[in-house]
């Protein structure tokens, strides 16, 4: 086994190893509305050279089953996230802070469901 | 066989719809990335929806007990009534796409002219699939403008599918005795007055693209009328039919 580096093949276009091929296109993170009023919610991902191609794609991948009123397309590298290992300090001290939950509170029959 | 003009003129509206979904259906699972794999397959069964219903109604109007399941895969190549352009062979992505494009822009016009149709049924197939039409005209556009407007490799591929695929576009505005009877009922407009709008729109859209228009305006006929179809179109249909073919009038 020859690596294509050594290979006599070498006027082919193969990618070096280790890149992305410089003809991918970016990845883009999908949100589709399912109804009116409702909102947007994460379905996936997909790979769009564009905003326009993107929703076109969102389109014929995520909506094929009448899902959706409404895309939202975000280049994934655009989205700033928060890191796994600040989990102990963003959330855990919430955990005994139960009195932020409205459960102390007694709602009236008439207000139905919440 | 009928010579019913109005069953004639369904038979040609179902079998585009019927030879380019198939067409197009073939490249399930092979297409260059899984989105545009998916975007196919789409627009393959858009395509199959609509033969069901012209040649539903080709089948009614015939009245001789042949449904769309009947015409669609018990009938031989010279039945079939498809312009030239939609039995083309797949070729690269990029010819597929030039094939769609050039035949998405003179369907949707004909559609468009259908709604107004006299006959409410055809005006309510035309309108349904319109929609749907509007856009695989949509995508099929883009994607000419962005691989005609894009790298020296795929430019080239696409003046290559233009060149190959434009003797081809002639044929869908010519018309004949069976055109001259359904636009004397009101039924159908003149194929020839799609041409002007039709030259707008594709000339707009190859000069977004960077591709050239070739000069010449020979066109390749015999597909819709039946006479001649090319060799490639007996040869998908071994595909399509061989299960009727194998195992006659075979059901789920």
């Amino acid at each position: 086994m020859s690596s294509p580096e050594s290979s006599e093949y070498d006027g082919t276009e193969a990618a070096p190893h280790g890149k992305a091929r410089s003809t991918e296109w970016p990845l883009w993170e999908i949100f589709i509305r399912g109804q009116h009023g409702l909102s947007h919610r994460h379905v996936g991902s997909l790979h769009a050279a564009d905003a326009e191609m993107a929703i076109k794609n969102a389109r014929d991948v995520y909506t094929r089953r009448n899902e959706g009123v409404s895309i939202w397309a975000v280049q994934a590298s655009a989205i700033a996230a928060s890191s796994p290992e600040e989990k102990g300090a963003l959330y855990e001290p919430a955990n005994d802070k139960v009195y932020r939950h409205p459960t102390f509170f007694d709602i009236p029959d008439e207000v139905g469901a919440m | 066989m009928s010579t019913d003009p109005k069953f004639e003129f369904l038979c040609r509206m179902g079998d585009n719809a019927l030879v380019l979904g198939h067409r197009v259906s073939e490249w399930c699972g092979v297409a260059p990335v899984l989105e545009e794999d998916i975007a196919l397959a789409n627009v393959a069964l858009d395509l199959i929806g609509q033969t069901q219903l012209w040649l539903g109604l080709a089948g009614e109007v015939e009245g001789a007990g042949r449904d769309a399941d009947k015409l669609a895969f018990h009938r031989d190549v010279w039945d079939f009534r498809n312009v030239l352009l939609v039995e083309q062979p797949n070729g690269d992505f990029g010819q597929t796409m030039m094939r769609q494009f050039l035949f998405d822009a003179w369907h949707l016009a004909q559609l468009t002219a259908l709604i107004d149709s006299s006959d409410k049924e055809i005006a309510a197939i035309a309108e349904k699939s319109a929609k749907e039409v509007t856009y695989h005209l949509e995508r099929s556009s883009d994607t000419v403008i962005g691989l005609g407007d894009g790298t020296d490799e795929s430019h080239r591929r696409m003046q290559a599918a233009l060149d190959l695929l434009w003797p081809y576009v002639g044929e869908m505005f010519l018309g004949d005795d069976v055109d001259a009877a359904m636009v004397e009922a009101g039924i159908a407009p003149d194929p020839a007055s799609l041409r002007a709008g039709y030259d707008q729109l594709v000339g707009d859209t190859l000069a977004a693209a960077t591709l050239t228009k070739p000069d010449d305006d020979f066109a390749h006929k015999g597909g819709k009328s039946g006479a001649r179809h090319s060799e490639h179109l007996g040869h998908m249909l071994t595909q399509m039919q061989w299960l009727q073919r194998a195992y006659p009038d075979a059901t789920w």
